[in-house]
């Protein structure tokens, strides 16, 4: 759930837009170079932006007694890179503020910088942390998802924390507030998205092994590895 | 069912029962509005903590009521669903047609005699 159109004071909703702009920008370009030095990247990158298309238009039930959306941008960010899900997840940012009344058009910079940018890097991170330990490929995307989802909506909180001061108790207390209604009932729905990316990642596995291991996400194993070894 | 299939239909069921299990439970009982959303929830609080806040902008568009916006992110929901389907089955398909090739090839190195 993003935060609504209008509902981030003018200062600090151009302050997070000057923030975005430049991930923006350089995502673009990293979009349009892998387009150009992997035009079969293509196909890929649109099944991204398609999952993430997907997992932000379902609002589901939480513990809270409250909904919300994931977000799906583990994937896409684990893909081709938080740079690239930038671009892809400010896409569907804009489709929403325009077509659903949801998010906003003046929040829009708030809203890519937690869900298109924030979100990404984090789950990109964790990703990159646990590959480090040679944990297993389908845990490590389950925790990057995961991450990408949770930081999202804990940055979101940060952002309507720091624009919305608690009169009594402060940025603190304000956090806590909105902590409890958008992070705290965003931890089984990340743990939604990070079992969807698994299913996923899965499927690629079977139908497009070769694509992964281009980048660099699966190693080439079995037969495959064996003719790459005798060359 | 293969191994795959049963882990990939176990997921799933984990992420449904994941959704549904807070409404069984009756989690959103006592609340003013049960499974309203959280940006709901937001727009509720900074209310609260500013009473006299109040959003500088409105929508370009709005969709007319809640039946037609639900409409609007089923479709959203639809045309990334949509891609995602023509991406797996056009890997398929390719995956498919890759074996088929390689068997009509190999059985016609058989019929010349060669080893295929």
């Amino acid at each position: 759930m993003h935060i609504a159109e209008g509902f981030l004071p003018p200062l600090h909703a151009v302050a997070w837009g000057v923030a975005s702009a430049p991930f923006v920008v350089h995502g673009a370009r990293a979009l349009t170079r892998e387009v150009k030095a992997n035009p079969e990247s293509t196909l890929l990158l649109g099944a991204s932006g398609a999952f993430t298309f997907v997992l932000s238009a379902l609002k589901i039930p939480s513990v809270t007694g409250s909904c919300s959306h994931p977000t799906g941008t583990g994937l896409g960010a684990i893909l081709f890179r938080p740079p690239v899900m930038t671009v892809l997840g400010t896409i569907t940012l804009l489709f929403q503020a325009l077509l659903l009344a949801h998010g906003g058009l003046t929040t829009l910079g708030a809203n890519a910088f937690s869900m298109a940018i924030a979100g990404p890097w984090a789950g990109y991170g964790v990703y990159r942390l646990l590959k480090q330990f040679d944990v297993p490929l389908m845990v490590t995307v389950f925790f990057g998802a995961f991450f990408a989802d949770l930081v999202t909506y804990c940055v979101t909180s940060v952002q309507l924390a720091l624009a919305f001061p608690d009169p009594s108790s402060g940025f603190p207390g304000a956090l806590a507030k909105f902590g409890g209604i958008f992070a705290v009932t965003q931890i089984p729905l990340a743990v939604s998205e990070g079992l969807l990316t698994v299913l996923v990642m899965r499927l690629l596995m079977q139908s497009s092994k070769s694509d992964l291991v281009r980048l660099g996400v699966a190693k080439l194993t079995g037969g495959a590895a064996r003719t790459e070894a005798a060359r | 069912m293969s191994r795959n299939a049963k882990i990939n239909a176990l997921l799933l069921l984990l992420v449904a029962a994941l959704a549904v299990l807070p409404v069984a439970l009756g989690m959103g009982d006592g609340k003013e509005e049960p499974f309203a959303g959280a940006d709901s929830q937001a727009e509720s609080a900074i209310t609260q903590i500013e009473p006299d806040y109040k959003p500088w902008f409105s929508p370009l568009y709005e969709p007319p009521s809640a039946e037609v916006e639900s409409a609007l992110f089923a479709l959203q929901a639809a045309l990334g669903a949509g891609v995602l389907a023509y991406y797996f089955g056009l890997r398929k398909g390719r995956r498919q047609g890759l074996a088929h090739n390689r068997g009509e090839q190999a059985g016609v190195a058989r019929s010349r005699g060669e080893q295929p």
